[in-house]
């Protein structure tokens, strides 16, 4: 019984080796000669004007965390309207229904202001 | 070279093992962390349509369909998550998240 | 396609699912004053569920949506149980999330959301809505531990609960897709019918099974995918470890149920050692580091660990016996924690949590009454003979002892007599230690009485368990076959 179980250690010790084996190959072997110029960031060819690392207004998080929401809810819209002619009034309610789910969520963060910038 | 279902799921088990090896090792930001859970849904998706088409039976994408989407949900409230993480402790660093422990 | 008759076996959820959508458009055009409707609609909402679901109660098993969605037996008794001991979560925390800023809209709604990814869990009876259900029960659980918007503690509790809770998911699905693989269906009979008759290849079943059980035992709290748990139920809020600790547990139980037990059944030879381990080092580890503890709340995490490796017990045990005893189990482990965490929050006050093991102290100075109740439900926590929970971990034994685990049970019953040592330092705290403050309490009168209740239930369910065991009994035979 215990040999079935085999496959899952072979697994493990895979998926292991997959993931440290890159990380130290690339210490290892990789040439390693730092200088100035390396280390600076790159932009575009021209010097960098300011901190790679720089702040980005929270407000943003904020629009793309609604964007993907109903962004990737749209995903179902393309399959439900390729066979809509076969899959008849059901299909056609249940995507209403759907739909008028996210029309309550955005109801919702429209009247809580998420949309207004200031 | 013929592709076949089992380079698929060799391709699935590569990409779930980086994402769990990603979350365990990850020491340093919490971000990477959800690119791993991302990246660990993706490689369920992989192994789903794999199975579906040579299957030869649509449901396994329309499960995909739904992991898609339920993806896009989980990490916009981990992405909440993290904003409040940030407002709260000012760092994002995964062991900085160490004031619950025993 | 009957849509009618589709949307009547699953009333219940749609009258939930637009409740709460109401509720979320309602609650925008009240003020803080008015906020109580929003709870008082709630409320209301459990009500009317909880009437759907017992009017179209009946021992045949109804399928709807083309067999995604199964109306059984089973499924109506938990969802009765999820609607009061939900009811139950929001008379308890009222208060406390009054005072502590969290009285909005968004807690109702979230707690319905949640409820209602737990019906769908427990109606699931395929692979896809299963998924759904628990992750919509999630999402709503990783959003209300982080609700609490400037607690630092119970934004890390979420951060940490949304990528572990997210690796189970991902391991879930990982098995899933393997079993879905081999089986080339998503419906759990009919996954349970191909591997039953099909030269299927077994090793990739059980690398899909392996990986379902670890995602069902993330879910759960068992040992060795526990570390969640104890930071989870240590910075939540407390009236949403209330809710996490409680209610969510029955849907897990139905959870195990449908994929386990329906859906890969014949596996069971595969799958019973697998708890068998996690079971053990559950009740090792829940017992042994509950002692250490000097948090409440953290405590009571650990004891939630040990009692998920009583509760695997039966399921290991593989008989309907032991299936009808670990819902006995989980009934009586919810009526336990809804009330240990409900004298948390009956002690907490603005700006004070009460949640650590020296704010029990001297209690029956302060309230004979509570102290009792708190007495009660630290004996059933422990099984001491005549509380709910000696009888709940005596039937589970018992169903083990049946299938042939006599070493285990033996083992498992001196675990349980280490456990009871930390319980009954609570009683030493309550009746033998001075306060250390004084201040009155005054619970509001609904939170009270339903206290009250809670306590005498373990006692009164403890003392005649033939009802509830029959509940049981007939929820799993006309449900399982």
């Amino acid at each position: 019984m215990l040999e079935n179980y085999f496959p899952i250690l072979l697994f493990i010790f895979v998926g292991l080796a997959i993931g440290v084996l890159p990380i130290a190959l690339g210490r290892i072997v990789a040439p390693s000669r730092p200088d100035n110029e390396k280390n600076s960031p790159y932009e575009c060819g021209f010097e960098a004007f300011e901190d790679a690392r720089m702040k980005f207004d929270v407000r943003y998080y904020l629009v793309a965390i609604l964007f993907i929401l109903f962004d990737l809810e749209i995903a179902f819209l393309f399959p439900w309207a390729v066979v809509l002619k076969d899959i008849g009034m059901f299909g056609y309610l249940s995507m209403m229904l759907f739909l008028g789910i996210l029309v309550v969520g955005f109801i919702y963060e429209w009247m809580k202001g998420a949309l207004e910038w200031e | 070279m013929h592709v076949g279902l089992s380079h698929y799921l060799i391709l699935g088990s590569l990409l779930f093992a980086l994402s769990v090896v990603g979350i365990f090792l990850n020491r340093k930001n919490v971000i990477i962390l959800l690119m791993a859970i991302e990246l660990m849904l993706l490689a369920v998706n992989t192994n789903f349509i794999a199975f579906s088409h040579y299957l030869g039976n649509p449901t396994g994408q329309i499960f995909v369909f739904f992991i898609l989407t339920v993806a896009a949900a989980e990490s916009a409230i981990g992405l909440a998550i993290l904003v409040l993480l940030f407002r709260n402790l000012k760092t994002i660093n995964v062991d900085d998240m160490d004031v619950l422990k025993g | 396609m009957n849509i009618l008759s589709d949307i009547y076996t699953a009333l219940p959820e749609f009258f939930v699912l637009c409740m709460a959508m109401l509720i979320l458009i309602v609650d925008l055009f009240l003020d803080d004053t008015q906020r109580y409707l929003t709870y008082a609609l709630t409320q209301l909402t459990l009500l009317g569920a909880a009437v759907m679901t017992a009017v179209a109660h009946s021992n045949a098993v109804g399928y709807a949506f083309s067999g995604l969605f199964v109306d059984d037996a089973m499924a109506h008794t938990l969802k009765l149980m999820i609607y009061l001991s939900t009811s139950v979560v929001l008379v308890y925390s009222r208060t406390y999330i009054a005072l502590r800023g969290m009285f909005r809209g968004e807690f109702f709604v979230l707690i319905l959301f949640a409820m209602l990814g737990m019906m769908v869990m427990v109606s699931g009876q395929n692979f896809l809505t299963l998924y759904m259900g628990l992750e919509l029960l999630s999402l709503c659980l990783y959003s209300l531990v982080a609700l609490d918007r400037e607690n630092a503690r119970a934004t890390e509790a979420a951060m940490k609960y949304f990528v572990l809770g997210a690796l189970a998911s991902g391991m879930l699905l990982y098995g899933m897709s393997m079993l879905y693989g081999m089986t080339g269906s998503l419906d759990l009979t009919q996954v349970s019918a191909a591997i039953m008759g099909g030269e299927l290849n077994h090793p990739v079943l059980i690398l899909g099974l392996v990986f379902v059980v670890a995602g069902l035992a993330f879910k759960l709290g068992a040992v060795p995918f526990q570390m969640w748990l104890p930071d989870v139920y240590h910075g939540a809020p407390t009236a949403v470890t209330l809710f996490i600790g409680s209610v969510t547990k029955l849907a897990a139980f139905a959870f195990v149920m449908r994929l386990l037990i329906q859906g890969l059944q014949i596996l069971a030879h595969d799958w019973q050692g697998m708890l068998i381990i996690m079971a053990v080092l559950s009740i090792i580890i829940g017992n042994v580091a509950a002692i250490a503890q000097t948090n409440l709340k953290r405590m009571l995490a650990y004891s939630t660990i040990s009692h998920v490796g009583f509760l695997l017990f039966g399921f290991f045990s593989g008989t309907m016996n032991g299936f009808v005893s670990s819902m006995f189990y989980i009934v009586a482990y919810v009526l336990m924690t809804l009330g240990g965490f409900g004298i948390i929050l009956l002690l907490s006050r603005e700006g004070f949590e009460a949640e650590e093991l020296d704010d029990l102290r001297g209690l029956n100075v302060r309230s004979p009454w509570y102290a009792f109740i708190m007495l009660l439900l630290m004996f059933s926590m422990a099984g001491v003979p005549p509380t709910v929970g000696f009888y709940a971990k005596f039937a589970v034994m018992q169903a083990a002892l049946q299938a042939g685990h006599v070493g285990l049970v033996v083992f498992a019953v001196l675990m349980a007599v280490v456990g009871a040592f930390y319980y009954l330092r609570i009683v030493k705290l309550m009746y033998f230690d001075e306060p250390l403050d004084a201040a009155p309490i005054q619970p509001p009168l609904d939170m009270a009485l339903l206290l009250s209740a809670n306590g005498l239930a373990v006692l009164a369910f403890g003392l005649l368990p033939e009802r509830l065991m029959g509940v049981c009994a007939t929820a799993i035979l006309h449900s399982i076959q």
